[in-house]
């Protein structure tokens, strides 16, 4: 494989389609965790930043990223972890924020910027239920108006 | 992962003194993070509702990725060979270093939460100074793990908060809880000599100074929980030096278990 930053873009191409094995409209890019990719001669070196220090999502993500670039005809990958700067929710992309909206999942949201919004119906009239949900990046959240229960992307 | 045979060996941990108080100071992390993470996994399907099933192991889950952190930079500090897993399922007791408070039984719900509440307040000033360690990855973990610890905070709190404000039954739990977990927490500002180097070295921090906003932080939820801050009393310490409880010993057996019936398994 010819080393130009031509092919560096295309890496990335094929990390996008890559989901988050727990929200799977989420590509890993979307979710801002992949931070650099570069060749050292032939081997490819991906950077990613983990979420939690604890979701085993990471885990799955690694194997992932380690079966499509081999798919796509790199063999030698080394993945690196980068703790700093710690991962945050602002790295999200605006893509990403629209899918998790159309997916049902509250986009995370300063507190400045006004109170949460309920996915399903637009309201903002909701309430927290619990600050720990079903994955370690989520919170419950139920809406006052059209009574549904949903999950935030809580801000981090 | 474990790797083969080798768990069997008797492993050392006794390194060279500079690093061996630098290994000693990351286990004490590490090993908080870890035995406070199984404590909570007991309420794996036991909690009260089910918010709050998930709540505790969400705050499980995150300190267990934390305990991982530090203990794989402990064996890298160490450099004989053992990773975090080893580190985690193969040391006995006395090698661990976690403070007394976080062994401690989870007992009723006031119980689980004064702990947390008490620990949660304390780990997050502590992981405050440590971002600003002169050494590289621990700053770099305090700094991953802060950004956690502040929504375990703020849920210990609000608990403390509710359940002492709730009803009388409630309010008399969380008042013997508070006194039963009181002499656990000297310990959590307790300098000793690899402590004091460490500070000296410019990479600990002075567990002294954070004795004044933890009880701060405990008086005013407390205060706002109608609950009283108890008064001195004798405190209890060990933990540290490796002395522990007859209850750690119990975790352990759990926790190792299938290392030790089974060594080198691999998931």
């Amino acid at each position: 494989m010819v080393r130009t930053p031509n092919v560096e873009r295309e890496v990335w191409s094929w990390l996008e389609e890559i989901m988050d094995p727990e929200i799977p409209v989420l590509s890993i890019c979307d979710l801002g965790i992949v931070r650099n990719v570069r060749w050292e001669e032939t081997e490819l070196v991906v950077t990613i930043t983990p979420t939690y220090s604890g979701c085993p999502a990471m885990a799955v993500i690694n194997d992932e990223i380690r079966a499509t670039l081999q798919k796509r005809g790199v063999t030698k990958v080394r993945i690196e972890t980068q703790l700093s700067p710690a991962w945050t929710t602002d790295w999200l992309s605006q893509k990403g924020r629209e899918r998790l909206r159309e997916y049902g999942i509250a986009p995370p949201r300063p507190k400045s910027s006004g109170p949460i919004r309920c996915p399903h119906c637009g309201s903002d009239s909701t309430h927290l239920v619990s600050q720990f949900g079903s994955t370690p990046c989520k919170a419950i959240y139920v809406c006052d108006s059209c009574r549904e229960p949903f999950d935030y992307f809580k801000c981090h | 992962m474990i790797l083969e045979g080798r768990c069997l060996q008797r492993p050392r941990l006794i390194v060279s003194t500079d690093s061996a108080q630098l290994l000693d100071y990351v286990l004490r992390f590490g090993d908080n993070d870890l035995i406070l993470s199984q404590r909570l996994a007991e309420w794996c399907g036991h909690g009260p509702i089910l918010e709050e099933d998930l709540a505790q192991t969400n705050v499980a889950l995150d300190l267990l990725g934390q305990a991982q952190l530090w203990l794989e930079y402990a064996g890298k500090v160490e450099d004989n060979g053992r990773d975090a897993d080893q580190l985690a399922f193969l040391r006995d007791a006395h090698e661990f270093r976690n403070i007394l408070l976080v062994e401690q039984e989870n007992g009723d719900y006031a119980h689980t939460i004064v702990r947390q509440f008490y620990f949660d307040a304390w780990h997050f000033l502590l992981l405050e100074a440590l971002e600003s360690s002169g050494n590289q990855s621990i700053r770099e973990i305090s700094e991953k793990s802060l950004k956690e610890v502040r929504y375990h905070l703020d849920r210990s709190a609000g608990w403390v908060v509710r359940l002492g404000g709730g009803t009388e039954e409630s309010h008399t739990r969380m008042e013997r809880a508070i006194n039963a977990l009181w002499p656990f927490t000297g310990e959590m500002f307790e300098m000793d000599a690899v402590d004091a180097e460490m500070v000296e070295q410019g990479i600990g921090c002075d567990l002294r100074a954070l004795r004044d906003p933890w009880l701060n932080q405990v008086s005013r939820t407390l205060s706002e929980a109608t609950l009283n801050v108890p008064a001195d009393c004798w405190m209890q310490r060990g933990g540290k030096r490796g002395i522990h409880s007859e209850r750690l010993g119990y975790i352990l057996a759990e926790m190792q278990f299938l290392q030790r019936a089974y060594p080198g398994a691999q998931w």
